[in-house]
């Protein structure tokens, strides 16, 4: 009777034991180390395994983060937020850096641009740029077929108008769009950015002019216009330096072809506080377009017709005297 | 023991009664881990380790203890011990080994523990009365032929992914249908032996 009993138990439990003994020895000997870093940092990333910081996924990236080979904000889609807690786990500053967004640098809508034919191919835009470089009468523009809005994993990119049109709010900087497209038609820009040049085109004025009512044709005129140097020509193409631009919109005002963006709703102008103004002159001197006006000593004044709230008297004024609105 | 009885053995556990395609055991880890063949060839080579060595230990197991106490009814349980300290094993030795192969494999690695091949596999032997030598050449053949199927089916899997599959037969539809084909190409080995 105990022997039913026992055997089964003694047995069995034996077995377990000696199962269990071995793989302890074997889990010793086969011991890899894992810093544990590698995975508090995994759970700080968004998790989106899309690869543009060029690691293949975000596995793969938090080791290269833990062994120091990949820099803490080397994650584009997980922004500053997530620059901040790689940062606090690997013991460094992080400098994150301007949040940047894609843009399609294209104004060639359905009613700016024509077509050259009727393309009736299958509808990607690797294809039908094959074709002729596509059936849009520019062949620098946006061929609307939705190659990017495929490849987007975060469904940022419409087509509006039969060009892509990228949410700046739900674009996470990925550069997948940038990759897939064969027009080489979107760029990165900042997101504070309020001021593109919309478009891609590298061919004379003439035939700019001729292809697309909005296309840049190469005038100069806002190299001209712009008080900071910060519109560079190259390429028969207008192109903001983004690290000059003060976003003061004097470029797209005057350009004659419309063909620079500009937000300008949101366009400011300076006003000085006249309790805190010690007439300095400061702003006056530093103004580039001489909208304010003022004597030594006396309060000084901004004449609001001739400002383009550039920002640059606001960032100097010694005694904080100037506010944007 | 004669050579020829043997390779009936082997033959006829890695064609005849191949475990996936004849006895539809280890289905799981089959449709799983057969997206590509390298995977699929490592996955391949892990249930033949745990296939081989378990089935030689659970014989072991089976004529000294279970037969000699009586115990059979302990059968099951006991070869589950087995067959789940085995895959721990494998599992910490692949993950030292081969880094690359460990994320491949997934969570079927530790999920070859409750493959019902390995299991059904260990019981056959008890239940066809082999002796050592011949469970040996069994369980090799049982996975060779598991090993054959899954390699088979993920290198055909790899191409139908290029395919222009119907919409509604995409992903694991038509994998099912793969799977079916293959089980019916491989009755025509029925009469081998």
């Amino acid at each position: 009777m105990l022997d039913s009993i026992l055997n089964p138990v003694l047995s069995l439990g034996g077995l377990g034991l000696l199962f269990g003994g071995g793989l302890a020895i074997a889990s010793r000997v086969f011991e890899v180390k894992v810093d544990p870093k590698v995975e508090q940092i995994q759970q700080a990333l968004p998790g989106a395994n899309c690869g543009a910081c060029g690691y293949p996924g975000c596995a793969a990236f938090a080791e290269a983060v833990a062994s120091e080979k990949a820099p803490v904000n080397g994650c584009p889609v997980g922004g500053s937020s997530c620059a901040e807690s790689l940062g606090a786990i690997m013991g460094v500053s992080a400098d994150a850096g301007e949040k940047q967004v894609a843009r399609v640098i294209c104004g060639g809508k359905d009613c700016n641009a024509q077509e050259k034919f009727e393309y009736n191919g299958i509808k990607d835009c690797k294809s039908a740029a094959m074709v002729q470089g596509g059936s849009k009468s520019c062949s620098y523009g946006c061929l609307g077929l939705g190659s990017c809005v495929e490849v987007c994993p975060f469904d940022a990119i419409k087509i509006v108008d039969g060009i892509a049109n990228i949410d700046k709010e739900k674009c996470t900087a990925c550069e997948k769009c940038i990759v897939e497209c064969p027009k080489n038609v979107i760029e990165m820009a900042p997101y504070d950015q309020k001021v593109v040049v919309d478009c891609n085109s590298k061919e004379f004025g003439k035939d700019v002019k001729v292809k697309c009512t909005v296309g840049c044709i190469g005038c100069q005129i806002c190299v001209k216009a712009c008080p900071f140097d910060a519109m560079e020509f190259e390429n028969k193409l207008a192109k903001i330096n983004y690290d000059k631009c003060t976003n003061c919109m004097v470029c797209a005002e005057k350009c004659p072809t419309n063909s620079i963006w500009a937000d300008f709703e949101s366009r400011k102008t300076a006003e000085v506080i006249e309790d805190k103004c010690i007439g300095c002159t400061i702003c006056a001197k530093k103004c580039p377009v001489d909208a304010i006006e003022g004597e030594l000593k006396g309060i000084h004044k901004v004449i609001e017709d001739k400002c383009i709230g550039c920002g640059i008297c606001y960032e100097k004024c010694p005694k904080d005297a100037i506010k944007m609105k | 023991m004669e050579i020829g009885a043997l390779f009936t053995i082997f033959v006829s556990a890695a064609l005849v009664n191949n475990f996936v395609l004849a006895r539809f055991l280890g289905i799981c880890p089959f449709l799983g881990v057969s997206k590509q063949i390298e995977t699929a060839f490592g996955m391949g080579m892990a249930v033949t380790f745990v296939m081989t060595l378990s089935s030689i230990i659970t014989y072991i197991i089976q004529v000294t203890i279970l037969d000699n106490l009586g115990l059979q009814y302990l059968q099951w349980i006991a070869f589950i011990l087995v067959i789940a300290s085995l895959v721990q094993f494998v599992e910490l030795f692949v993950k030292k080994a081969s880094p690359g192969l460990y994320q491949a494999l997934g969570v079927f690695l530790p999920l070859i523990t409750t493959n019902c091949a390995v299991l059904g596999l260990a019981i056959l032997n008890i239940q066809e009365e082999y002796n050592l030598i011949q469970t040996t050449i069994h369980a090799v053949g049982a996975s060779v032929g598991f090993l054959i199927a899954i390699v088979l089916f993920a290198g055909i899997r790899e191409r139908v992914a290029l395919a222009d599959v119907p919409e509604l037969l995409k992903g694991f539809p038509i994998a099912l249908i793969t799977a079916g084909l293959m089980s019916i190409a491989f009755l025509g080995f029925t009469g081998l032996v």
